[in-house]
């Protein structure tokens, strides 16, 4: 699963930093059949998950509404200098890793 | 005598250059024109355009060796960002090997096989979008300006008359929409002058990366047309006249579309 994650590499320590994730997941719905009538089985990012230096600072539990490609924005806080790690799952089981570095300054 | 030929060439030419366009340069709108502003938002949005997904994976795909000679298109094209700059903008064009109609599908097909000894990609797989929005990429805001002369003269005046031919069993033409009525609303939709410029783009309607042609083919659905196989003839015809059509648009690959 491609993925593009933009974290700021450096921030003032106590600054509100802008965190953008985009992953490449068809989402398909589970209300659509196939060209044989064949209802075709949800397959959804079901969870998407951030966690800064080991603590969890986000979380979303995604459904059958959100398009294809989810593309998810969202603010922390930098405290500390250290690593962003980004983890999804999808309903068949298959699971996503990202990691990106922030430098923070006082 | 000589002064007489200058003048009849003169004229000749100045027949041509009126013939120049299809729609003057002061009325050729890309299809971002006819977006809302979110979706526009979106394709301008370095980041968050979901076609830059299909981007990164061309950028990857680039270095990748295949085929029985361990080539990559790096191999030969080195860094895509000087050697690609322009080229996307130039399609379709001659061969002159074979002397055949190739778009951007044909052209990488054609270096896989001939120089690579590599499968042919498939239209519409990943791997083929991938490297033809990495490659169109390059050439982001270069106007389009395809060579109809010579070899290509046929092909482009069999463009026109695809472009011009009624069909399906609504029996429209291109013209009807995207000529006579742009602009106009089809629904809640509004009818774009029908450019290639943006292609291979994002459709919100495909919720994927699609090329021209699967552009072309969902029109030709739309007007209960028959849809011709990827990579036919009348296709890359079309291509070209649409190219020419477009002449002096950039490109913006990769577009975002309803």
């Amino acid at each position: 699963m491609a993925a593009r994650i933009q974290v700021p590499a450096q921030a003032k320590r106590g600054e509100i930093v802008e965190i953008r994730v985009l992953i490449q997941h068809p989402m398909e719905t589970g209300y659509r059949h196939d060209d044989v009538g064949h209802l075709i089985k949800r397959n959804v990012i079901n969870v998407l998950s951030c966690r800064y230096n080991g603590v969890e600072v986000f979380r979303a539990d995604l459904s059958s509404g959100i398009a294809a490609n989810p593309y998810v924005q969202f603010y922390t806080v930098a405290e500390a200098s250290g690593e962003l790690e980004f983890t999804w799952i999808d309903d068949e089981g298959k699971q996503g890793t990202e990691r990106q570095s922030i430098q923070v300054g006082p | 005598m000589n002064r007489a030929v200058l003048v009849a060439a003169a004229l000749v030419a100045g027949t041509a250059l009126a013939q120049e366009r299809a729609i003057p340069l002061s009325e050729l709108k890309s299809g971002s024109a006819f977006l809302g502003a979110d979706l526009l938002s979106l394709q301008k949005d370095e980041f968050a355009n979901p076609g830059m997904l299909w981007v990164e994976r061309g950028e990857k795909l680039w270095s990748v060796l295949a085929g029985t000679k361990k080539l990559s298109c790096a191999s030969c094209h080195e860094d895509a960002k000087s050697s690609m700059r322009g080229v996307a903008a130039r399609y379709p064009q001659i061969d002159a090997e074979s002397g055949k109609l190739v778009n951007l599908e044909g052209r990488i097909n054609l270096c896989r096989g001939r120089r690579m000894g590599a499968e042919p990609l498939r239209y519409e797989s990943e791997e083929m979008l991938g490297i033809t929005a990495y490659v169109a990429r390059q050439s982001r805001g270069l106007p389009i300006g395809v060579s109809i002369a010579g070899p290509a003269r046929s092909h482009f005046d069999a463009g026109e008359a695809a472009y011009r031919l009624r069909r399906g069993q609504m029996n429209l033409s291109c013209v009807h929409c995207h000529e006579a009525n742009w602009g106009k609303r089809l629904l809640s939709e509004t009818i774009s002058q029908g450019q290639p410029n943006a292609y291979p783009a994002y459709r919100m309607e495909w919720q994927t990366m699609g090329s021209l042609e699967r552009r072309l083919r969902a029109c030709l659905s739309g007007i209960r047309a028959e849809m011709l196989p990827y990579g036919s003839p009348e296709y890359l015809d079309l291509e070209l006249y649409l190219a020419w059509r477009a002449q002096g648009l950039p490109i913006e690959t990769p577009g975002v579309r309803r």
